[in-house]
C-alpha cells in the first residue's frame, strides 16, 4: 500500500542551464492588458540561475523544481518530521509555505491578511487594485470578499450538483470512444499513455461542450491550460497562442450574441451583476477561468488515480468486487493524489504561526500537503480505498471552493469506471513524467493492458 | 412500534440531533452524496438540512458519516 502511494525518487538531476523564469511570469499573459492600478511589478530582480535546484525545502522551497511533484509527499513528510509547519523561500522574491492542515486551513480562512489577488506564483507580482472591492483578473478566484460573493453567487448554478448529474451519459460516452480511439489491444504486449491518450482529453471536452465552443477546437485550449500553468520556468516569448486564444474567445462571444444558446457562455452573457450585464472582458475572463481551472486539474486527478491502480492490484479487485466501495474511493484518490496547489499574496504585514509576514510576500496553499497531515488523517501516507472519515481539502477550504468540484468529481469516477471495465489489468510501462508546477499530476503514463 | 424488542431505558442518550452550520457549509456537497435522506442541496449547491433536530433511528449511521466527511465542520450531531 504505501510502497505505491507515491512516486519512486526521480534519479534524473536537473540540467544546469534550466531556464530561468519569465520576467513577468503569467498574468499579464493571461488578461492581456491589466487593469489600472494592476500593473504587474518585480520587488527584486531575479534570475533562477541565482538560485539553482532546491538543496533544502525548508528555506529554499520551489514548487517549480522539476523534482518537486514527483517528490512532494516526501518534502511534505520532512519539513513535518523536522517541525518546520511552514516554509520559506526567497525564491520570486519571497514565499512562504504552510505544510500542516492547520496552517493550509488559517491561511484559507483568513481573506483579511490573504488576498486571492493573484492564485499563481509568478516573479512578476500584480500591485494593489484601484477599486475598493477587489474583484481581479478572473473572478471569482482572483477575487476577495466582498465582491468575491457577488461573483461566485451568478456561477455557481450552472455547476451546482443537480446541473451537473445530467452529464454523466455524456461523459461517459466520450470516455468509451477515447477507450476506441486507443485501437486493436493485445493483452500483455498492447501499451497505452493513460495521461496522453485518455486523461487529458476528458476534462477539456466536457468544458467545452459545457460552453458551447465547436470540439475540433479542444487542441487549442490544451495548449493555452499548459502556457498558463506550465511555464513559469520558461523564458519570456515562449508563451506563444495565447493571444490567440483571447481571441478566440472573444470571436465565440461575438458567435454567441448573434446565435444566442443553451450553454455556459450565453448564461454568463446573460447574467447580471448590480442590474447590469457582464461586459465581455468578464464573460472573457470567467471563460478562461473555468478552462485553466477545469482541464489541467481534472486532467491531473484522473491521472494520478490511474497511476495509483495501475500499481494496485488490491484495489482495482476491490473496485471491480465491490463498486459501491467508489463512493470512498474517489474521495481517497482526491485525499491521496489532490492535483491543486493554490496561492494567495499576503494583504498587510502580520504574524502568522511565528512567521513574520511582509505585504505582497507569496504564500502558496498546498492543499495537497494538508491532506497527508497525520493530524488530521490516520494513517495519512496509506491509501485506504474505503475510508470512511475523510475531511480531505482537494477542493480547498473556505469560500474559495472549487466551484467545479462536482463536475471533477463526476468526471474522475466515471473516468475511472469506464477505465477499468474496458482494462481490468494493467500496469505501468516505463518511465512516468510528472507535471511541474502548482498542479501537480501524470503528464505521460505509459501503462501496459494485462489479460482479465 | 413494530417488533417487541424493549424500549431502551436510557433513551434521552439515545436520540441524535443534527445541526447544519450553513454559515460554514461552502458546498462541497459530502453531505448530500451520502446521506441523501438527511441533506438537499439548493439551486446554489449549498447543502439543506432536510429535518433540524432528531435523527431517525435508521439513519445515524449516515447522519456520522456526513458529519464526517465535511471539511468545513459544518455538520454537528449531539446526544450522539
Amino acid at each position: 500500500m504505501t510502497d505505491t502511494l507515491d512516486p519512486q525518487p526521480s534519479t534524473e538531476t536537473i540540467p544546469e542551464d534550466a531556464p530561468a523564469p519569465s520576467e513577468f511570469g503569467m498574468r499579464d499573459s493571461i488578461i492581456g492588458d491589466s487593469p489600472e492600478g494592476t500593473d504587474v511589478w518585480q520587488r527584486v530582480p531575479y534570475n533562477a540561475d541565482d538560485y539553482g535546484p532546491v538543496s533544502d525545502f525548508a528555506t529554499d522551497f520551489d514548487h517549480a523544481d522539476k523534482d518537486y511533484n514527483p517528490n512532494a509527499p516526501k518534502v511534505w513528510k520532512q519539513l513535518r518530521d523536522d517541525g518546520c509547519p511552514v516554509a520559506h523561500s526567497d525564491r520570486y522574491g519571497g514565499m512562504w509555505i504552510p505544510i500542516t492542515h492547520e496552517a493550509v486551513h488559517d491561511v484559507a480562512y483568513d481573506t483579511d491578511n490573504f488576498t486571492s489577488r493573484s492564485v499563481v506564483v509568478a516573479v512578476g507580482r500584480p500591485g494593489d487594485l484601484a477599486m475598493p472591492a477587489p474583484i481581479g483578473a478572473v473572478p471569482p478566484i482572483s477575487s476577495d470578499p466582498p465582491f468575491h460573493g457577488k461573483a461566485r453567487r451568478m456561477l455557481l448554478p450552472p455547476f451546482a450538483p443537480k446541473q451537473i448529474e445530467p452529464w454523466e451519459d455524456e461523459v461517459r460516452i466520450l470516455c468509451r470512444r477515447l477507450l476506441d480511439q486507443m485501437g486493436e489491444i493485445t493483452p500483455g504486449e498492447s501499451v497505452v499513455d493513460a495521461a496522453v491518450q485518455y486523461a487529458q482529453h476528458i476534462p477539456v471536452n466536457v468544458i467545452g461542450r459545457m460552453l458551447g465552443f465547436p470540439e475540433e477546437d479542444e487542441a487549442l485550449f490544451r495548449e493555452f491550460v499548459h502556457v498558463a500553468l506550465e511555464t513559469i520556468a520558461q523564458e519570456p516569448g515562449t508563451r506563444g497562442g495565447i493571444d490567440d486564444l483571447g481571441k478566440y474567445i472573444r470571436a465565440q462571444i461575438e458567435d454567441h450574441r448573434e446565435n444566442p444558446r443553451d450553454d455556459l457562455t450565453s448564461y454568463l452573457m446573460n447574467m447580471e451583476l448590480d442590474g447590469e450585464k457582464l461586459s465581455d472582458d468578464i464573460v472573457g475572463g470567467s471563460i478562461i477561468l473555468l478552462l485553466v481551472a477545469g482541464i489541467d486539474t481534472t486532467w491531473s486527478a484522473i491521472g494520478s488515480s490511474l497511476w495509483h491502480l495501475a500499481q494496485s492490484p488490491g484495489d482495482r479487485q476491490r473496485l471491480a468486487d465491490d463498486p459501491e466501495v467508489m463512493t470512498f474511493a474517489i474521495e481517497e484518490f482526491l485525499r491521496a493524489y489532490a492535483p491543486v496547489t493554490m496561492a494567495r499574496m499576503v494583504a498587510k504585514d502580520n504574524e502568522f504561526h511565528g512567521c513574520p509576514m511582509k505585504k505582497d510576500d507569496w504564500v502558496l496553499l498546498p492543499f495537497p500537503a494538508a491532506n497527508r497531515d497525520p493530524k488530521q488523517f490516520e494513517d495519512a501516507d496509506s491509501f485506504i480505498i474505503d475510508r470512511e472519515i475523510n475531511r480531505h481539502s482537494a477542493f480547498g477550504l473556505g469560500i474559495h471552493r472549487c466551484l467545479g468540484s462536482n463536475l471533477a468529481r463526476l468526471e474522475l469516477k466515471v473516468a475511472i469506471e469506464e477505465f477499468i471495465a474496458r482494462f481490468p489489468n494493467f500496469e505501468l510501462a516505463g518511465d512516468v513524467t510528472w507535471s511541474v508546477g502548482q498542479i501537480r499530476g501524470p503528464r505521460v503514463l505509459p501503462v501496459r493492458i494485462l489479460a482479465d | 412500534m413494530p417488533g417487541s424488542e424493549p424500549v431502551p431505558q436510557q433513551e434521552t442518550d439515545d436520540t441524535m440531533q443534527i445541526h447544519l452550520d450553513a454559515e460554514k457549509c461552502q458546498g462541497h456537497n459530502r453531505c448530500y452524496a451520502l446521506a441523501p435522506e438527511l441533506f438537499d442541496v439548493d439551486d446554489y449547491g449549498q447543502a439543506v438540512l432536510m429535518e433540524e433536530g432528531d435523527v431517525p433511528d435508521g439513519l445515524k449511521d449516515k447522519a456520522r458519516l456526513a458529519a464526517a466527511n465535511c471539511p468545513e465542520y459544518a455538520i454537528t450531531l449531539t446526544g450522539d
